[in-house]
């Protein structure tokens, strides 16, 4: 059996468990697959799964779920895999996954497999494919040391409109002890940090800066590209930990999310947690002195050179209307 | 406070990647490396921590003996003293030998708290730091973008997505992943790295028997998922074709 577990807030879905569903069915290769939802009260999120063609939709709930915590995850998902005894446990690639799963890959004794963009062949066989290297390089990589594997699904890597509906699996409660003492981490209420002044994912076009800039000094350049071409201007990682631009500007898995008409990608090298934050834009130029960049694997237009040159270039082409 | 910051040696940014014959790691004798960017603002954390608190800094690594070059920056950074790990096969380990090679050294050391960069970026499994406490038998968290200590008690501000964050508190010891961007980095001074010479490496033998839980099975440079049109020329004139494309194929502009 395949083991999905779920991930859900207060009774709402985290959308990238679908993209693992799908994930899921790629890989069966006829072995039945199972959805779990993990959590205090999680509501119509086992109802909304059931709707899809796996066999069956787990609902494990605690009071020692929520909040969420990773001895507490972590120990409802033990008791789980214990019932179940699943060869493969597929979990969306999600900041909590990455918080529990290695702890519960370490309590197991198992493999985890994180990061997985591609799965080549089905079942106990199957080869995940994984990024390294800051994605200059994709890694084949079995899992070793006996099953279940658990294995993280990359956000963005399958598609969640890929996820065959038209089951009516059956919905079952299943009773997980945790020992909510056990349980080391006290978690206050999520916060956001500063009112969110610019919402990038209304912008209509983007010129995003990333290390190739080099210094702060020339953060205007960016800004001049972005004002020639009517668009915001957003950053990197980096770029924000330097604090040359407000975090607030920032793109990616720990910033925003955005799918513009145009994304200027303007000496951004494009590790994954930079690419699932705007991937999804339309249409896609990649400006990078170095030809091998990730970046170039997402971009629809590329311009292998110096942004130093280019840019003010750029600039000049339009101002001439 | 006995602080351990866990660091790793990885190929700088700048480098090109090269396979070996079989196509199952890199080319590692024309590597240039540099410690691994999560595990510095670890390091940078837990010398602020001692500056705050007191007590010292523990810098530990597993990996060849060329992995000495990083934990000498740390030491000439502010570090007292060091665990290494030695062995030529812990370059290309995985999360599960790195984290039980590195619990064997670092389990009679008791230390306090233990921080560690989030991930790394050669394999980037962002597993070795949370293994780790597990077989330290310590709490952990992951992703910490602040670290405070008050009475005994640990509070951390830990990343979610999309700018959230959370405040947890959890009893020491305890082993945190540290999120770049948590502070800002120092750098080495002329006296740093003289001192450095003299401070203590303890190396570590690698245990035996330990079991990787992944196989590489072939690595590769990755697939285009788009048909990139590249545009070459001068300066000027990749942007002049730029722009009409821009405007007259994408509509974009």
């Amino acid at each position: 059996m395949i083991l999905v577990i779920a991930e859900q807030r207060e009774g709402t879905l985290n959308r990238a468990t679908w993209e693992t569903v799908a994930a899921a069915q790629q890989l069966s290769g006829g072995m039945p697959i199972a959805v779990a939802v993990l959590g205090a009260a999680t509501g119509g999120v086992a109802q909304e799964l059931a709707s899809a063609a796996v066999a069956e939709v787990l609902v494990a709930e605690h009071a020692a779920l929520d909040p969420y915590t990773p001895d507490g995850f972590a120990a409802a998902g033990r008791a789980l895999i214990d019932a179940v005894t699943p060869a493969l446990v597929l979990l969306p690639h999600t900041y909590q996954t990455r918080d529990f799963a290695p702890l519960l890959a370490a309590r197991l004794r198992k493999p985890l497999i994180t990061d997985v963009t591609g799965i080549e062949g089905t079942g106990s066989g199957a080869t995940f494919v994984r990024p390294m290297f800051q994605g200059k390089l994709a890694a084949h990589v079995k899992p070793h040391g006996g099953s279940p594997a658990l294995v993280t699904i990359q956000i963005g890597a399958f598609r969640a409109d890929a996820a065959q509906k038209g089951g009516s699996a059956a919905v079952k409660k299943v009773d997980v002890r945790i020992d909510a003492a056990a349980i080391r981490q006290k978690p206050e209420a999520p916060f956001r940090e500063a009112k969110q002044a610019v919402d990038l994912g209304q912008a209509e076009r983007i010129v995003a800066v990333g290390r190739g800039i080099k210094s702060q000094e020339n953060i205007p350049l960016a800004e001049r590209l972005a004002k020639a071409m009517g668009a915001e201007v957003a950053a990197s990682r980096p770029i924000c930990d330097n604090g040359w631009l407000p975090m607030e500007r920032q793109i990616g898995s720990s910033g925003q999310t955005v799918a513009p008409k145009l994304y200027v990608a303007l000496g951004i090298s494009g590790a994954i947690q930079h690419l699932v934050g705007m991937k999804g834009s339309r249409t896609i130029v990649a400006i990078n002195k170095d030809a091998e960049a990730p970046i170039f694997e997402v971009a629809d237009y590329g311009i292998v050179g110096d942004l130093f040159e280019i840019a003010p270039a750029i600039v000049a082409e339009l101002e001439k209307g | 406070m006995k602080i351990a910051v866990c660091i790793k040696q990885v190929p700088t940014r700048e480098w090109q990647p090269r396979l070996n014959d079989q196509k199952t790691w890199i080319r590692e004798q024309d590597i240039s490396y540099e410690m691994n960017e999560p595990d510095a603002y670890a390091l940078e954390e837990a010398l602020r921590l001692r500056e705050k608190h007191g007590g010292e800094v523990v810098v530990c690594s597993a990996g060849p003996a060329r992995v000495q070059t990083v934990i000498r920056e740390a030491l000439a950074r502010g570090a007292d003293r060091a665990i290494h790990v030695e062995h030529d096969t812990l370059g290309s380990a995985d999360a599960f030998v790195l984290a039980d090679a590195l619990a064997a050294a670092m389990n009679a050391e008791s230390f306090d708290l233990v921080l560690t960069g989030l991930q790394s970026d050669d394999q980037g499994h962002g597993q070795t730091g949370v293994i780790l406490a597990e077989r330290l038998g310590i709490p952990s968290s992951t992703i910490i973008m602040d670290v405070q200590i008050e009475g005994g008690v640990l509070r951390v501000k830990r990343e979610l997505e999309g700018g959230w964050f959370q405040w947890i508190a959890m009893p020491l010891p305890a082993l945190l992943t540290i999120q770049s961007g948590i502070n800002q980095l120092r750098y080495a001074t002329l006296k740093g790295i003289m001192a450095a010479k003299k401070k203590e490496i303890r190396k570590a033998a690698l245990p035996d028997g330990l079991q990787p839980a992944q196989q590489i099975v072939s690595l590769a440079v990755p697939t285009r998922s788009k048909q990139t049109q590249m545009i070459g020329g001068s300066a000027p004139d990749a942007a002049r074709e730029l722009v009409r494309r821009l405007r007259e194929e994408a509509r974009a502009l």
